[in-house]
């Protein structure tokens, strides 16, 4: 069966984000960016599964810039087949990349969508929901295991005080968590053989998706500075301190 | 304690600038070379130097190789990341892709060696003397040997090692006395071989050892030294590992550092000898050895650059983050970080600038060898093999002691604490303190280069390059503010080094023991201006691009004052050091040996 996986090019993880000085983002120039760690799981999964035989061919999107074909090249270094790219300039928010992965869904016609749960740039966690609501597929969202049974697939989410199991029909999409594999070191061959695989960049307007933003980011700003500790006398005055002024419990 | 981080903006910087990655993109063999595919490998490559390799250093330093009865047990986790490094193809880069390498060139190559080396230099020992092996296996080998022994050696399922010194013989291996008796179509092999650097370990299914030994007619000295295989298993028809040859390793080395490299000591034949296989003609195994030994000479020197890497960024995150005294003239309010400290920064700056000056110098000597290597033009080729052989001496003796200092200034930025084990500055410098001695001397770097480099030749490479360096002098001077004083500085530094070589070239002759007495004040003296030489060019590299919108501004700015920091700070060592090269022999040699 035919798997698509999607990837975003993000800020490496490792690096310390900056706030723009006018507030209008994060500072993304000559910042070392990176394949968003969750889609990382997501190509590793659809590599394992062609591994084991379960999948025939990947094919790789992603939406962004023209540096973002470095990304794909590095999943492709991972293991996927081919690469589409959706090029983008500006801000693409989730809808739009649900859209998109939508009209390519429709060309490619594969089995199965598997798509970080979220990115960790923005953490909208949306688009895979979106993509399935889209296409009228089923969906898991926080999956941690997968196993394919031919028109169905038997997936673990990770939900709130604990895992759920799940049957559900193909195809569908699935979203990675965490747990779900421990991705892979690119091998050296592997770079030099991604080089050569196909790569194709389609426009939005080619897809017939109009990606202008829907939401208008009002300000970004970094979290307020942690301030010095205070001591407590008692458990009383912790718990009034808890509830009243951190309101968290 | 810090975790490595490959430096690759200053690399990719070094690669294009200075390696000259268009002009080796162009060589023949290297059209898949470009600056995506050179990020790509360098990024995945940082990934596995800082997630693999970096965390087994401490580990592997702490525990170190392990002997027990002949076995030798590599530290833990070791075994494993080196079937995930050459499972990852590592291994494989620069090697022939005919054995299943992927022919990628030294510009590429040497970049990769100063990450595995940053992250963990006992670790990178074993595959860079595989390499060793296998270049010298390309150029002199037979094709049984060939194919015997290289598909393995590229994938890395073996390693191999280089076998030349032994008790009464060091520097000079004229005084080799392994014998090896032919028998058949093979030779018996009877001998000790000391420093054997991973000689024996369990890390792969055979290792397979370059030996220099003699044969029973052989004439005395340098010329009768013949150079052979000896696998530690002899190899079955289907390529697989079979009998144990005689070889055993009898003890491993208590050592300064490197504790996770075993050094063994390897006995040949006390049964039936060992079974050795003859590399090329009889008699030429210094010759052979040589070929690759000045490769290896320029890996050594990459060393050096890696372990002053590292050592900077170790001190860097330790000057960032400890609490010290208020900045100077502050009486009160709160302390500060040591980095703000005037004294601290100068350190750090040191570190910083000489370690790039170091990788400048290193991967252009890089470039040199592909395109000496690969070029179409058998004169472009001789004019690049001339430089490099020039530079090589240079990168090996000047890198490696300035490493060093480097590691030296990283425990000390650390204060008490670098003198204390955990906090893992010091073993930097125990690391490092090897590079200035192992595949040569500094004493023997700075003979080579005042001998074969610049006395035989009248100096013409070595003045060719200084009037190279000429060539920016014009474009510093037009370049205003703050190059005025880098200007000066560059022009007395440039000028010194010709005065220290035309010194030399007039003593070598016909008092080489005069010249040899500041044989390493000039390769000092060579290594801190063509350093400068690489800054300077950098540093107007910076001012252009800096004057373009859409550039890397925080890089470039940084990359300024470095080079800034490094022409009038550290060159003016320069002028010194040629004083020393022009009128300290004398005074080297003047009091005699029994007067000691």
């Amino acid at each position: 069966m035919k798997v698509l996986v999607t990837v975003k090019r993000v800020i490496d993880p490792y690096v310390k984000v900056r706030v723009k000085s006018d507030g209008t983002g994060v500072e993304t120039a000559n910042v070392k960016m990176a394949m968003n760690p969750f889609c990382e799981i997501a190509v590793e999964q659809a590599v394992r599964m062609k591994e084991a035989g379960i999948v025939t061919e990947i094919v790789v999107v992603s939406v962004g810039t023209q540096q973002s074909q470095e990304t794909l090249r590095t999943a492709m270094a991972m293991g996927a087949d081919r690469g589409i790219l959706v090029e983008v300039a500006g801000e693409v928010q989730p809808l739009a990349v649900a859209k998109l992965v939508k009209a390519i869904v429709d060309k490619e016609q594969p089995k199965l969508v598997i798509m970080g749960k979220q990115a960790i740039d923005d953490d909208s966690n949306q688009a895979g929901q979106m993509t399935a609501a889209l296409l009228g597929w089923p969906q898991s969202a926080f999956t941690s295991a997968i196993a394919v049974n031919g028109d169905t697939a038997d997936v673990t989410r990770e939900i709130d005080g604990g895992l759920e199991k799940l049957t559900i029909k193909l195809p569908a999409v699935v979203t990675t968590d965490l747990r779900l594999n421990e991705p892979r070191y690119v091998t050296l061959p592997n770079i030099m053989k991604a080089k050569k695989k196909p790569l194709e960049v389609l426009k939005p307007e080619a897809l017939g998706v109009d990606v202008t933003p829907r939401l208008k980011t009002v300000k970004v700003e970094e979290p307020a500075k942690r301030s010095a500790g205070v001591k407590v006398a008692d458990v009383q005055e912790l718990v009034a301190k808890l509830k009243n002024e951190a309101r968290v419990i | 304690m810090s975790t490595y981080t490959a430096p690759l903006k200053d690399m990719q910087f070094a690669i294009a600038e200075f390696a000259g990655l268009d002009s080796v993109a162009a060589l023949p063999g290297c059209g898949d070379v470009n600056a995506e595919l050179v990020e790509a490998i360098l990024t995945e490559a940082g990934k596995f130097a800082q997630c693999v390799l970096d965390p087994l250093n401490r580990s592997g330093d702490k525990q170190g190789a392990q002997w027990r009865d002949g076995v030798v047990s590599a530290p833990d986790g070791f075994k494993d990341a080196y079937a995930q490094f050459v499972g990852a193809g590592w291994n494989g880069l620069g090697a022939s892709t005919a054995y299943g390498g992927q022919g990628l060139p030294h510009i590429v190559a040497m970049p990769l060696q100063e990450m595995w080396n940053s992250a963990n230099m006992a670790f990178c020992l074993c595959p860079m003397l595989t390499t060793g092996v296998q270049e010298a296996l390309m150029h002199h080998g037979s094709p049984v040997l060939l194919d015997t022994y290289m598909s393995k050696l590229v994938s890395g399922e073996w390693t191999g090692t280089m076998n030349l010194t032994e008790p009464q013989a060091g520097s000079d291996l004229s005084a080799v006395r392994t014998r090896a008796v032919p028998e058949g179509d093979h030779y018996r092999i009877h001998g000790t071989k000391i420093f054997i650097t991973w000689g024996e370990h369990d890390m792969t299914s055979n290792i397979v050892h370059l030996l220099l030994a003699r044969l029973p007619d052989a004439p005395e000295g340098v010329k009768g030294i013949s150079l052979f295989v000896v696998p530690k298993f002899m190899v079955n028809a289907d390529g697989s590992p079979g009998a144990r040859n005689d070889i055993r390793c009898v003890s491993i080395e208590h050592k300064m550092g490197i504790h996770g490299s075993p050094t063994c000591v390897l006995t040949y034949g006390d049964g039936p000898g060992a079974v050795g296989y003859l590399v090329g003609e009889p008699n030429r195994g210094l010759e052979y050895m040589f070929t690759m030994m000045n490769h290896a000479r320029l890996g050594v020197g990459m060393e050096g650059i890696a372990i002053a890497e590292r050592a900077y960024q170790h001190a860097l995150e330790y000057a960032k983050t400890r609490v010290q005294g208020r900045a100077i003239g502050q009486h009160s309010g709160d302390r500060v970080t040591i980095i703000h400290h005037p004294d601290v920064r100068r350190m750090l700056m040191t570190m910083k600038a000489q370690t790039e000056a170091m990788r400048a110098l290193g991967y252009y000597a890089a470039g040199e060898l592909d395109r000496a290597k690969r070029h179409p033009d058998a004169q472009a080729r001789a004019g690049h093999q001339a430089r490099l052989d020039l530079l090589t001496p240079v990168v090996k003796g000047w890198c490696t002691e300035v490493a060093v200092e480097i590691a030296s200034t990283g425990v000390q930025i650390h204060g008490g604490m670098g003198f204390i084990e955990e906090t893992g500055a010091a073993q930097y410098l125990r690391d490092a303190r090897i590079s200035t001695i192992y595949e040569g001397t500094t004493g023997i770097q700075a003979n080579d280069l005042i001998g074969r480099k610049v006395g035989a030749e009248k100096g013409a490479t070595a003045l060719a390059l200084i009037d190279e360096m000429r060539g920016i002098d014009a474009a510093l001077a037009a370049a205003g503010e703050p190059f005025a004083g880098m200007h000066r500085s560059y022009v007395q530094a440039v000028h010194a080094l010709e005065a220290g070589t035309r010194w030399l070239v007039e003593h070598y002759r016909q008092k080489p023991e005069i010249a040899a007495a500041v044989a390493v004040p000039y390769l000092k003296l060579f290594g801190t201006v063509a350093g400068g030489w690489l800054m300077a060019r950098a540093a107007l590299i910076a001012r252009e691009r800096l004057s373009a919108p859409g550039t890397d501004r925080e890089f470039l700015e940084a990359k300024l004052a470095t080079a800034r920091f490094y022409l009038e700070h550290l060159l003016p060592q320069a002028v010194a050091l040629s004083q020393t090269v022009t009128s300290g022999a004398a005074s080297t040699l003047a009091l005699d040996p029994a007067a000691f």
